[in-house]
């Protein structure tokens, strides 16, 4: 039982609908018999554990939308009315809230997995933007979201991201009145963000189905770094896999669950709270924790197009991975100073998320402008000189070798 | 493995406490009935807190997504809110169509004290008492900070120059407060006998609005128990069918 077999079925059915549309041997190749590394660690749990985030949030938010009214005058009340009288209408609303932070912890853990092992390297190029792609769309997904209960933080929070686009030169304020649909954040606004709040996380399914169809085509890298020779490499995702992500999504929804039944508004802001009012403006405008190490990357630019560019850039040069990194060796596994190196960005983004919660005063301007420049630095330099100069430690011939030793066969 | 797992921990743990970091300052933290996972309210509390609430409070701050119905879950009986809810009228419109007044159903939301922002204002030398529905969840460590509010009215430091109309308060953000120092010790008599000094019926009335900010606190702590329980035994099992099939692909 070492690797898979491919589809075969004796059923007359079934055999009838795969002559027409051979979905269920494609389902199969995706779920049943994908070979799969048999070496695969914890840290790849949170791709299907991603996955399950994004259905979580579209079924949690196509029942909250069932009771929801996109008006400024109603949209406050209607979140209110999902609290008290819808029945578990306050069990939807907190997991749909607290389901965006966890969307985002086990997609940044995602990430770093792959920045980790070098799943960024050839032959999974695509695999990787595409990725990023799904980051960025659920980055817009997650701050229109934030919006709709129209709160204090969501109408202060929209006013502060909108308008950074007026930094764009010649067109900026144009194009700010453009995406307001008026001359403030006001009801056209409200309406727009609720209609791409439900749009975008159908375009996020269909990227995803492309981030699948390049990993399947790929298949999935390994914590070795080292590409599958054969049959002994692999196991068939189903049973090993289901069961292993089973277990992970168990643990997972621990976690999950403490933060709804337990601690639901410590990952949100007490001022969200308030209804948004256009002419109070609260003392200290923060974005929700997810997107505070880029607000102080933003923040750490004197000069607003300039901040704009840098926190564009934080994610941007992302896609450049795979050519700045240029060591023939993938995982961190086998390359001492990438690991180092990698630990340092780590820790330099936890120093911009603090950076980015506190109020850009004293000494966190400082500290602020030093970390945004490391981790540019990062991306830019170090990797690229570590590419470059780093020896990294002999790599196992074969996954099989490595992890059955003298009992691999074949 | 064990640093990359070490450094998730660290990084989840910062980004995850870094909105708590802000504010909290000065506002001692008190003791609840309601916090912790078996947490409840005290139902004595909550009628105590709902009697200051509508003697006190509500000459001027409104509360207008609790409906009078509500208020069986604070151990009212069907007559009781009936009772209640006829103390206030409500507007509506005869069968003439002409404007009217009714007395207030349970099914009616709580009777706001003003008409509109602008007489609530008028009323309260510029200043608009806030709505206190969820007054409590609106503010950093919400009960805490309206006890500490309630009894934050101390003679200014010296030099500290109060404006005109403002009362001094060493807890609210600036100092100058636009609300009165609403109550004192004996405020209010307790239907129960409870004595009524400054600090109880601060708790109370917190109580009351933690409530009123978040009714379903009970419901949700009682149903995360029993959640936590089934999703603790899902991963025993999950964990041992995981074990069994690896050692029959892997061997080990």
């Amino acid at each position: 039982m070492s690797s898979s077999t491919p589809f075969q079925t004796n059923s007359k059915i079934v055999k009838w609908i795969e002559a027409r549309l051979p979905i269920i041997s494609t389902l199969d190749g995706a779920l049943v018999s994908y070979p799969a590394p048999r070496n695969l660690n914890y840290w790849w749990n949170f791709g299907s554990l991603a996955g399950f985030m994004l259905v979580a949030q579209l079924v949690t938010g196509i029942v909250l939308v069932m009771h929801y009214t996109p008006h400024v005058t109603l949209a406050f009340a209607s979140v209110e009315h999902i609290m008290r009288d819808v029945n578990y209408g306050w069990l939807l609303r907190y997991a749909h809230a607290n389901g965006a932070s966890m969307f985002f912890v086990v997609v940044y853990i995602h990430i770093l997995r792959g920045l980790y092992y070098g799943s960024y390297k050839a032959p999974r190029e695509l695999l990787w933007w595409l990725g990023i792609v799904i980051f960025l769309l659920m980055m817009a997904t997650a701050f229109m979201g934030y919006v709709l209960p129209w709160g204090q933080m969501s109408f202060w929070g929209a006013t502060v991201i909108t308008n950074l686009f007026s930094a764009i030169p010649g067109v900026g304020t144009s194009i700010v009145t453009w995406l307001w649909g008026g001359f403030s954040v006001d009801n056209a606004t409200l309406n727009r963000f609720f209609s791409l709040h439900y749009l975008l996380p159908f375009v996020i399914c269909a990227v995803v189905f492309l981030h699948l169809w390049a990993l399947h085509t790929t298949k999935s890298s390994n914590p070795l770094g080292i590409e599958i020779k054969g049959e002994q490499d692999t196991v068939p995702f189903h049973p090993y896999y289901t069961a292993k992500d089973m277990f992970g999504l168990s643990v997972f929804l621990l976690f999950f669950a403490y933060w709804v039944f337990f601690d639901p508004n410590y990952l949100g802001h007490p001022d969200n709270y308030t209804e948004a009012n256009p002419l109070v403006t609260p003392a200290h405008i923060v974005p929700e924790w997810y997107f505070l190490p880029f607000y102080a990357i933003l923040r750490a630019v004197p000069d607003k197009l300039g901040g704009v560019i840098a926190m564009g850039g934080a994610i941007v040069i992302l896609f450049f991975m795979p050519y700045l990194d240029f060591s023939k060796v993938r995982s961190a596994k086998f390359r001492p100073i990438y690991k180092q190196a990698f630990w340092l960005l780590v820790i330099d983004g936890l120093i911009l998320g603090y950076v980015g919660s506190q109020p850009a005063e004293g000494i966190w301007i400082l500290v602020g402008r030093i970390a945004s420049l490391y981790y540019f630095a990062h991306f830019l330099v170090i990797v690229p000189l570590i590419s470059w100069f780093e020896k990294p430690l002999p790599v196992p011939e074969s996954i099989a070798k490595a992890v059955l030793g003298d009992k691999a066969h074949g | 493995m064990r640093s990359m797992m070490i450094g998730a921990a660290a990084l989840l743990g910062l980004g995850l406490t870094a909105p708590a970091l802000a504010a909290e300052g000065g506002v001692p933290h008190l003791e609840w009935s309601f916090s912790g996972a078996f947490g409840t309210y005290d139902r004595a509390a909550l009628q105590r807190g709902f009697q200051v609430y509508k003697e006190v409070c509500s000459a001027c701050h409104s509360m207008k997504y609790l409906s009078y119905r509500d208020l069986r879950d604070i151990g009212f009986s069907e007559a009781e809110v009936k009772a209640i809810a006829a103390q206030y009228e409500v507007a509506t419109i005869d069968e003439n169509g002409d404007p009217a007044t009714r007395k207030a159903e349970p099914s009616d939301r709580f009777h706001s004290p003003f008409p509109n922002d602008e007489a609530a204002r008028a009323a309260n030398g510029g200043a608009l008492p806030p709505d206190l529905s969820l007054m409590a969840k609106a503010r950093h460590a919400g009960p805490d900070y309206i006890v500490a509010l309630l009894s934050g009215y101390h003679e200014p430091p010296p030099g500290f120059v109060v404006a005109e109309g403002k009362s001094y308060n060493a807890v609210f953000a600036g100092n100058n407060i636009g609300m009165p120092k609403p109550i004192s010790d004996d405020q209010v008599t307790y239907a129960d006998g409870t004595k009524a000094t400054l600090a109880q019926e601060a708790h109370d009335v917190a109580t009351f609005l933690m409530w009123a900010a978040e009714p379903k606190l009970e419901e949700r702590k009682r149903i995360g128990v029993k959640v936590m329980g089934f999703l603790g035994l899902l991963s025993i099992f999950t964990y041992l069918s995981y074990r069994r099939v690896r050692r029959k692909v892997q061997g080990h």
